[in-house]
């Protein structure tokens, strides 16, 4: 399989073709072909990494092959694939996702009028992500970056009647292509310093310091934008909470697992440059503590089920982003993985909720564990698996996460902060949905658990959740980052002391969710009462998207209808009165000529009736005989002009 | 180069012979005249293919050469050539004009003269693209605005004859300052001559002055053909009054006359003139692009959103130009020529076919079209995402072309010009939300009919072009890289 990594994402290409092209009328025939073409995937991604693992030799394996698209001399442009451990996860990762994502969906989805072309969409998706994983240079990446973006937009606006969805759907669009410029930037950049666009090429010029100071700085940090639109970073974020408008299970593969994962991915894959230049790698550190702490605190305070969901998944990628800041390239990515599991998880689970109650607003749920007993059963251990509870998947990784910071006591503080509020908020969220009194009972009274196509995923990634973490115990001996890491490979030490602390710190999360929503001795109304202003602050999710309304989209819309006064009026005002002027004239030229010359050779006795019929032919008022008069205006104007120049030009070449 | 018959002659003057062929048949016969086009215009299209078989894609030598004597006093002569700029012209030209015939069948009114204007149309275009004989450029170029301003002015909207004169009058104005660069550079050379290989050897060593001169003079011709801000009135009119073809002809072809004019005259024979003048050119271009979006999201009307894209689109041609010694960034004009051909060219005709049907063009009366008519939303979203420059189709391969080749002469005029890229998503998913998506009014567009299998025909092979070299630029690349690398060759002299 090594040499063969291009098949991976073909398969589900081939599904978007035969959907959209073959089979779109026949809806079980559509699912299927989309489901076992990323299952065949699947297998094949494990079947890679499997081989991966199990390669000898002294370095990591690294396979890449390419073949030109633009060829001038001294510039390529290419599209291959390139397959090392990073790769290797993160088809893995995508490829499992997508696939639990689908078979879910055929339950979720069953009777939408649009259900081929949802498979089709997910198809496309599939492809366009592994793309962007098996990618081998930058060019190739950022192409397969804007198609998950086209799909991610489609997917969101779905249901696009609804036009909280359509709206969704544009600025998730616009947003992440505001980042993309940033992208775009540090790619004109390094085309123009280093003249190419290769990894092994690129990083290997940057390591031989062919690109230094403001300009590599500028370059890392451009292609960080990318990532802060993608992965939703602080000050891009606003996009991903409204894309919850989407149905749930792309909210799981894209807004939670995959896409959004993609920019902690970028970080990753160029490494070598964020080491370079370590001005660039502490803004990410930065934008990284800001976003996980930011978004956490959110979460805090909302009742939307998919929303709480959007904020933890920013909070968690903000992690990841830090990680990558602080060079904890092995931690970013073994969290990437964790929490692509458990997050996928979580949201299918609110998906199976929303599908049973037909609301996301958690204050109207409540009890549903007596109903839904997979389904919650499942929920909390992803819940618990996020907090980092100790042997889940979420307490490894997120113990390197803490870990990595290290030498850095500011984050490590604020980290643990966000954990505790990481904890909390998932509790919220399980207490108020599963358990207590039904707050509506009627929704409560339709509720039922979910079929087995929606449950048996859950039950697979809760099994994930569980145990994927697992492959990076610190005391394994060829553990995670013993295959992918950066530069050569370490071993973790195990910080028995910080997972004491971090448990402790998750643990007081859930034990304080538990005393306010489900023991109730501490009224959350009284909080909220009594932190009025940061409640409100928190709730409006500190009214980031009506400053950017008011600073920049109403600014651009002002412009924008200005201008088009500013054309219609002045610019082409100026074309229409040169014609005006023209005609003006020539009516004043044929008034002079009709009463001056003409009365003058009249006067003398010379004129002739039909040299009078042929003017009044002319004065005829029609359109066509004005433009004539015009036409002859702008000759002799022409030749005026061109003799007059002429004789200039000859000077010239007289003179020479 | 010479070949072993004048397949040039023969390209450019298929579309006349179909002219004469209707001229003899009656005028009630509008399937017969609409077939005959059809045919004529198909087998001026194979024979471009030919070309493109025979074509020998490793020199920048003119090939194809026919060379006869014109008129002798002049020293002008009927001289056609072809060479990796003008091949790829003539393909879009020759598909362009048999797409925009086919979907003209809806044409009902005096047939018989649409169809003869359309072919006398597309001869004097296919002529401007051969021309290497400045006075046969010249007439070529003439030629072709006297069937245009009947098409708009007889065909047209409801301001049709405003905009046939105000586009007519406008190049022509135009078309002056040509006709005065050229005359200063024939009794600049000596001997005089009015061939424009030998033109192009000369260029250099005319002075400074008339360098300068002839090339501002040459420049005002083809910045209003483009049309370059500020001389871009007249497109707006000129697309919202014609009919649907010609609309798709103007896009297609006559915008990129101005920009082939360019690479093909001025730049390489005047290289002080694209020197002195450069960095105003790139100005221009970013201008064109912030603005053009800018004034596209204001529009109500789809069609004039469309006319003012294209003014956007083509400032990134001009970007290109400015950025003269790049060979990257002239292959992204070059690729930004024909995608936007291909890309506003079905934007066109798919505006077209909505209007037939729906018999408004005004943005806010539309809404939920999506779901009545899915297999037209798809097109038409497909080419929305094409215009705003999406990976995997041709517009962004011409657009990372240009910015990568532009960027190191220009990082800040670059840089600024990239922000159009958002304002451009912008106004084109304003437009996809607010034509397609939403509530279906049932009551209002209950009766619209999906686009028809003569329509989808029509536009699939745009489609599949702009897929094609959206994935795999290469053989584009290599048709025109021997001819831009000499182009910029020149330009350094």
């Amino acid at each position: 399989m090594l040499n063969n990594t291009f098949i991976i994402p073909l398969l589900p290409l081939f599904a978007f073709i035969v959907i959209v092209f073959f089979t779109r009328w026949k809806e079980k025939l559509s699912a299927g072909i989309s489901i076992s073409m990323t299952a065949i995937g699947w297998v094949l991604s494990i079947i890679t990494m499997i081989q991966v693992v199990t390669h000898q030799g002294e370095h990591a394996v690294r396979i890449e092959q390419a073949f030109d698209i633009i060829n001038f001399t001294g510039f390529r442009l290419e599209l291959g694939t390139l397959l090392d451990p990073l790769t290797a996860v993160m088809l893995i990762v995508v490829t499992t996702v997508a696939l639990m994502v689908q078979i879910y969906s055929l339950g979720y989805m069953h009777g939408d009028p649009r259900f081929s072309r949802y498979y089709a969409y997910l198809s496309l998706f599939t492809f366009s992500m592994l793309g962007l994983v098996v990618a081998n240079n930058f060019f190739e990446i950022f192409i397969f970056w804007e198609l998950v973006g086209l799909t991610s937009y489609l997917l969101i606006g779905f249901w696009f009647e609804k036009k909280s969805a359509s709206d969704a759907g544009k600025k998730a669009f616009i947003t992440t292509k505001v980042g993309d410029l940033g992208f775009l930037l540090g790619l004109l950049i390094m085309g123009m310093t280093l003249g190419t666009f290769n990894y092994g090429e690129v990083f290997g010029l940057v390591e031989a310091g062919a690109i230094s100071g403001g300009l590599l700085t500028l370059m890392a940090i451009g292609i960080f934008c990318g990532a802060v639109g993608k992965s939703a970073q602080f000050p891009l974020h606003v996009w991903l909470p409204d894309a919850m408008e989407g149905p749930t299970p792309v909210s799981a593969l894209i807004h939670a697992a995959t896409m959004v994962a993609a920019g902690v991915f970028l970080v990753a894959r160029c490494m070598t440059i964020f080491i370079a230049s370590p001005e660039a790698a502490m803004t990410v550190a930065w934008i990284g503590l800001i976003t996980a702490f930011m978004a956490a605190s959110i979460a805090l305070v909302q009742n939307d089920i998919k929303r709480v969901l959007a904020y933890s998944t920013l909070s968690q990628l903000g992690y990841m982003i830090m990680a990558l800041g602080l060079a904890g390239f092995t931690a970013g990515t073994f969290h990437l993985m964790t929490h692509a599991f458990f997050k996928a998880l979580l949201f299918l689970g609110a998906g199976s909720v929303i599908h049973a109650v037909h609301t996301n607003n958690i204050q109207e749920m409540g009890g549903l564990s007596s109903k839904m007993k997979t389904t919650a059963m499942t929920f909390i251990i992803a819940s618990l698996s996020i907090s980092g509870i100790f042997p889940l998947s979420g307490f490894w990784s997120k113990d390197e996460i803490i870990a990595s910071a290290h030498n850095h006591p500011f984050f490590m503080v604020i980290a643990l902060l966000v954990a505790f509020m990481t904890a909390f908020y998932m509790f919220r969220l399980c207490f108020l949905t599963f358990f207590g009194a039904p707050r509506d009972q009627e929704k409560y009274d339709h509720a039922h658990e979910s079929p087995k196509s929606m449950t048996m995923p859950l039950v697979f990634l809760a099994v994930l959740s569980v145990c994927a973490g697992w492959v990076g115990i610190p005391w394994l001996k060829h553990g995670f980052s013993s295959v992918v890491y950066h530069g050569h490979p370490h071993h973790v030490e195990a910080n028995i002391l910080l997972m004491i602390i971090s448990s402790l710190v998750a643990v007081s999360g859930i034990a304080l969710a538990y005393l306010m929503y489900y023991k109730k001795s501490i009224s959350a109304e009284a909080m909220g009462r009594r932190f009025q202003p940061i409640y409100k602050l928190l709730y409006n999710k500190y009214y980031i998207d009506e400053i950017y309304d008011a600073v920049i989209i109403q600014p651009i819309y002002w412009t924008a209808r200005s201008l088009w006064r500013f054309d219609a009026g002045i610019i082409d005002g100026l074309v229409n009165l040169h014609a005006t002027v023209t005609i003006w004239l020539s009516k004043v030229k044929y008034w002079i000529d009709v009463y001056i010359v003409d009365g003058i050779v009249n006067g003398l006795g010379l004129v002739t009736g039909a040299a009078s019929s042929v003017l009044r032919l002319i004065q005829s008022g029609r359109l066509a005989h004005y433009l004539l008069v015009i036409l002859f205006g702008l000759i002799v104007i022409g030749f005026l002009a061109s003799s007059n120049l002429l004789n200039w030009a000859f000077l010239e070449v007289g003179i020479h | 180069m010479s070949y072993s018959y004048p397949l040039l002659s023969y390209i450019v003057f298929m579309p006349l012979l179909g002219l004469l062929v209707i001229l003899f048949l009656n005028k009630e016969k509008h399937s017969t005249i609409r077939w005959v086009s059809v045919f004529f215009s198909f087998v001026t299209m194979i024979l471009t293919l030919i070309l493109l078989k025979d074509y020998n894609w490793t020199t920048h030598e003119m090939q194809f050469v026919e060379m006869h004597q014109w008129i002798p006093a002049l020293n002008a002569q009927y001289f056609m050539g072809v060479d990796g700029i003008s091949v790829p012209m003539l393909l879009l030209t020759s598909l362009l004009s048999l797409i925009a015939i086919v979907i003209s069948f809806n044409i009902t009114k005096r047939v018989k003269e649409y169809f003869v204007f359309f072919l006398l149309l597309e001869c004097g275009m296919l002529g401007v693209f051969v021309s290497l004989d400045f006075l046969l450029f010249y007439f070529f170029w003439e030629v072709m605005l006297v069937p245009m301003y009947f098409l708009i002015g007889v065909w047209g909207g409801a301001r049709r004859e405003y905009a046939a004169i105000k586009f007519f009058l406008y190049t022509l104005f135009g078309s002056i300052f040509m006709l005065v660069a050229i005359l200063v550079l024939y009794f600049a050379s000596e001997p005089h001559t009015l061939n424009m290989l030998e033109m192009t050897k000369l260029g250099p060593s005319f002075s400074h002055g008339i360098q300068v001169f002839t090339f501002a003079f040459f420049f005002i011709a083809f910045a209003i053909k483009v049309p370059v801000w500020p001389f871009h009135t007249w497109l707006p009119d000129a697309h919202v009054e014609a009919p649907t073809a010609i609309s798709i002809i103007l896009a297609a072809v006559l915008l990129k006359m101005g920009t082939y004019g360019m690479l093909r005259i001025s730049w390489p024979m005047l290289p002080e003139g694209i020197r002195y003048f450069s960095v105003p050119i790139v100005i221009l271009g970013v201008i064109a692009i912030i603005y053009g979006a800018l004034v596209s999201m204001a529009q109500k009307d789809l069609k004039k959103l469309v006319a003012y894209s294209s003014v956007s689109h083509m400032g990134y041609c001009m970007v290109a130009l400015g950025a003269y010694t790049s060979v990257k960034a002239l292959a992204g004009c070059m690729f930004q020529m024909i995608s936007h051909g291909l890309i506003t060219g079905a934007m066109f005709l798919l505006v077209g076919v909505l209007y037939d049907r729906a018999h408004t063009r005004e943005i806010a009366a539309f809404g939920g079209i999506g779901k009545k008519l899915p297999v037209y939303t798809a097109l038409m979203v497909m080419f929305s995402m094409a215009s705003l420059g999406l990976p995997g189709m041709s517009g962004f391969i011409s657009e990372f072309m240009i910015f990568i080749g532009a960027f190191p002469s220009y990082p800040i005029l670059v840089g600024i010009s990239i922000l159009g890229v958002v304002l451009t998503a912008a106004y084109i998913l304003r437009m996809v939300q607010r034509v397609f998506l939403g509530e279906f009014d049932t009551a209002k567009w209950g009766g619209l009919t999906e686009i028809n299998a003569r329509e989808v025909l029509a536009v699939a092979p745009l489609g599949l072009l702009t897929l094609f070299i959206g994935i795999y630029p290469k053989p584009l690349n290599e048709l025109m890289r021997a001819t831009l690398e000499n182009i910029v060759m020149l330009m350094a002299r």
